[in-house]
């Protein structure tokens, strides 16, 4: 057991937290490209395709900068995802290349994988691939896609035989954003975030644009999708710290009835609660980076679900008594609680939410494997 | 970053589990689970099987008669000992008194007590609690007034858990009645076989005699029985309650009650069928183990920090672990008697008489009753959130 950050690590902590700190602004691009002189960009890529093969401590170390920032960086959908899925893709000169543009900053590079009917299920794919004499052809729709303007690689997967949910038949392709045929629409998201859509219509892709398929490509898929769980939970615990920190500050200065509101004890009990929800999501973030890579897959994902059900719930608490304590201005779009709400709100549901993470549990047996079942579970097709 | 433990902790664990398998005498284990409290033969029985294996007084430093386990150790060891679960070590003993004694205590002290309170040769009490001094233990007032080498004690404690089976007792009394209210206090061990305690058995609601009050009158009380200073008792007390706290989650003990939970639910058909194909039972099993799994790591943390700073000094984290480890306690109780339903009507009945379901629930009444006072005794829920608000969170 080491529980403590190496060196390294320490630094990699001190050089985010200073980026950030630094840059409020609201220049997407030019974060991006700090991000890339910092190393950060080619954290997630294994060594051999020219990356730093930074793990899942060090995706969290970030995100957890960016969720005290409440920076608009979209790491885990542009690095931590494409990471964890090339990573696992066998190499090939126009990866090693990708991921050498991808973090220097010149390219960028973001998964595609949710679907409008998915809801959380990784197998949940009814995009069509079809083999052609020259290749592919792709059709289908792809949502909930957290990048950056301008993106210039799409990780599309798409199904090559089978039925939606079917565990085979599932392949993993790269996809030049601007190929005709595929159309992204982007919306902003309620907590001010960018989220996209693509449509894809007749997108003709030649051979090697294949990454991977099958067991290979549904194995890349659920790297990805654990290694994004472990960051976006480091990114909630920087949110908690950041929600706490600004409560209990305004507890000790804002002034009602002839002193501070902070003098109140039942307020100094709130804030307590809030202090045991962080420190346990703290503790569950870490469950979560050390279980991304555990091998048995039951095993792993038990972890990532008991992880992102209690950080679910910190998150809520927290967020929402952050709210509650400031009064009137913590419902203001101007207050940073505020904002850190909305936040909260939208990672909650990201990576799989309490009702999904708490049915991959029951399907599991319960954390500990102890719980039996006679019956088979609602036959709903709930894949983990 | 390394959750897992090393595979010399690993091994360690191997060995106490097989320990605990082994030497766990077989009436004790019947029972384990399925009392809220062990008779004193219990404790004493299993407390000497260990410390003849040299494991009694798991976080004492070696040349004290400890075992010199590492922190890690030592929180394997009593989770073990929880999950199975076997009798604790008496607390008094190990965790309170003898810390304080060899920290604070003469060399002669040392030398009559300690390895007494290790052997549990002497079972000790804590006589801390008054009527009028509860979560503000300071406020208390048995006096002790010294006429030469005795004090003279008068007062009256409460809640002194086990006053009934001790040799002794440690207490808390005001020795001059002047001085600031944290400063007139001092620490006597106090021999329970000495004219004018009288003590009253309290029935808690689990129905178990297993606390008391504890009456003093004109107790004498030799001087040579005081440790360390003359009205520094404060500082001492501060000491043992902040001594060895990463040990209070005691997430194995709310664990062993949801696996028992879970096994009795097995056999238990509701409206469809095994009550633990029941959608809400396995939901509150699952959050349970979640809230655990943080605990246990929330815990680990802070040993981890503690062997980092190496100073001994309680961290006021711990505060999460008892606040939020009494929680489980009660909320893992609560459940087993859930489970249980009305066949865990009988609190103190001949259950083989009633019926085999009975028998098979057996318990699950006095646990849940009993783990109510979990969030009342050792600093109170509210005091914790007190300790984290001023302690951590500055306010
Ligand atoms: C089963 C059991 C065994 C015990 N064994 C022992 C023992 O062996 N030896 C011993 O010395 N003591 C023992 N105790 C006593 C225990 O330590 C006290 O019960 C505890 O300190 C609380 O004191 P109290 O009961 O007087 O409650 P009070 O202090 O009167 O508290 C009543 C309520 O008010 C709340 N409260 C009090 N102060 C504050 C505050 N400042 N802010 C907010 N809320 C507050 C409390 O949390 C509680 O909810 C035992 C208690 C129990 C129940």
């Amino acid at each position: 057991m080491n529980l403590e950050y190496s060196t390294e690590q320490t630094l990699l902590a001190d050089s985010v937290e200073r980026l950030l700190s630094q840059r409020r602004a609201t220049d997407r691009r030019a974060i991006w490209a700090a991000c890339a002189e910092l190393g950060l960009l080619a954290l997630p890529f294994p060594e051999d395709m020219g990356g730093l093969a930074g793990g899942n401590v060090e995706a969290q170390i970030v995100m957890e900068a960016v969720g005290r920032h409440l920076a608009d960086v979209p790491y885990i959908g542009c690095a931590v995802g494409p990471g964890a899925i090339l990573g696992l893709c066998p190499e090939t000169l126009r990866l090693r290349e990708l991921v050498a543009a991808i973090a220097e900053g010149s390219r960028t590079a973001c998964l595609a994988h949710e679907e409008e009917h998915a809801r959380y299920r990784l197998a949940h794919v009814e995009t069509r691939a079809e083999r052609t004499a020259s290749g592919f052809v792709l059709n289908g729709k792809k949502t909930g896609i957290a990048t950056i303007d301008g993106v210039d690689e799409l990780i599309v997967s798409a199904r090559l035989s089978g039925a939606a949910g079917d565990e085979t038949g599932i392949a993993l392709f790269l996809v030049p954003a601007d190929l005709p045929g595929v159309r992204m629409r982007t919306f902003p998201a309620f907590d001010g975030t960018t989220l996209a859509i693509v449509g894809l219509s007749d997108v003709a892709l030649p051979p090697d644009a294949l990454l991977a398929s099958d067991k290979g490509a549904l194995a890349a898929l659920d790297r990805a999708e654990a290694a994004s769980l472990s960051a976006v939970c480091g990114e909630a615990v920087g949110i908690l710290e950041a929600m706490l920190d600004e409560t209990v500050a305004y507890l000790k200065t804002r002034q009602q009835f002839g002193g501070p509101i902070g003098r109140f004890q039942a307020l100094q009990h709130r804030a307590a609660e809030m202090y045991v929800a962080l420190e346990q999501a703290r503790s569950m973030a870490l469950l979560a980076a050390v279980s991304v890579d555990l091998p048995d897959r039951e095993e792993r994902w038990r972890m990532l679900a008991a992880a992102k059900v209690q950080i679910n719930a910190s998150l809520r608490f927290v967020g929402q008594q952050a709210v509650q304590l400031h009064g009137g201005i913590g419902v203001t779009e101007e207050c940073r609680v505020g904002r850190c709400f909305k936040r909260t709100a939208m990672i909650e549901r990201a990576f799989g939410d309490t009702f999904h993470h708490l049915a991959v549990l029951d399907r599991l047996g319960g954390l500990e494997g102890r719980l039996p079942r006679t019956a088979p579970a609602q036959a709903n097709g709930r894949a983990a | 970053m390394d959750l897992s433990f090393s595979h010399e902790e690993i091994a360690f664990r191997d060995e106490v589990r097989a320990f605990i398998r082994d030497n766990l005498p077989a009436d004790i284990r019947a029972k384990a689970g399925r009392v809220a409290h062990f008779d004193k033969a219990d404790v004493v029985a299993w407390h000497r099987i260990l410390d003849a294996r040299g494991w009694a007084a798991s976080h004492w430093p070696r040349e004290h008669g400890g075992p010199g386990f590492s922190p890690v150790q030592r929180y394997i060891f009593m989770e073990e000992m929880l999950r199975a679960p076997t009798p604790e070590p008496l607390s008094f003993n190990i965790n309170m008194v003898g810390p304080v004694v060899y920290t604070f205590g003469s060399d002669a002290q040392k030398a009559r007590f300690l390895s007494r309170i290790r052997s549990l040769d002497w079972w000790f009490c804590q006589g801390f609690s008054e009527p009028g001094a509860g979560s503000d233990l300071a406020a208390l007032r048995t006096s002790a007034r010294r006429e030469g080498d005795e004090y003279i004690v008068n007062g009256q404690k409460i809640w002194t858990s086990t006053a009934h089976v001790a040799d002794w007792m440690f207490c808390l009394v005001r020795t001059d009645a002047a001085a600031k209210k944290q400063e007139g206090i001092s620490f006597l061990l106090i021999d329970m076989r000495t004219p004018g305690i009288t003590v009253r058995p309290i029935i808690t609601i689990d129905g178990a005699h297993h606390t008391n009050e504890v009456f003093l009158d004109d107790v004498r009380v030799p001087v040579a029985n005081r440790i360390g200073a003359e009205n520094r008792g404060w500082d001492y007390a501060k000491f043992l309650l902040g001594n060895e706290r990463t040990g209070i989650a005691r997430v194995g003990l709310s664990q062993g009650r949801v696996s028992r939970a879970v096994s009795l639910a097995c056999g238990i058909e509701g409206l469809d069928g095994p009550l633990t194909d029941d959608h809400g039972f396995r939901r509150r099993v699952i959050e349970l183990e979640i809230e655990l799994k943080a605990l246990e790591i929330t815990a680990l943390r802070i040993i981890d920090r503690q062997r980092r700073r190496n100073d001994g000094r309680p961290d006021p984290a711990s505060s999460v672990l008892k606040l939020r480890g009494a929680e489980t306690q009660q909320a893992s109780a609560q459940l087993l008697l859930d489970v249980a339903g009305r066949l865990g009507a009988p609190l103190d009945a001949d259950l083989a008489a009633l019926g085999g379901g009975f028998a098979e629930a057996q318990g699950a009444a006095a646990i849940h009753l009993g783990a109510r006072a979990a969030t009342i005794y050792g600093g109170s829920s509210e005091i914790q959130k007190n300790i984290i608000a001023k302690g951590i969170l500055g306010l």
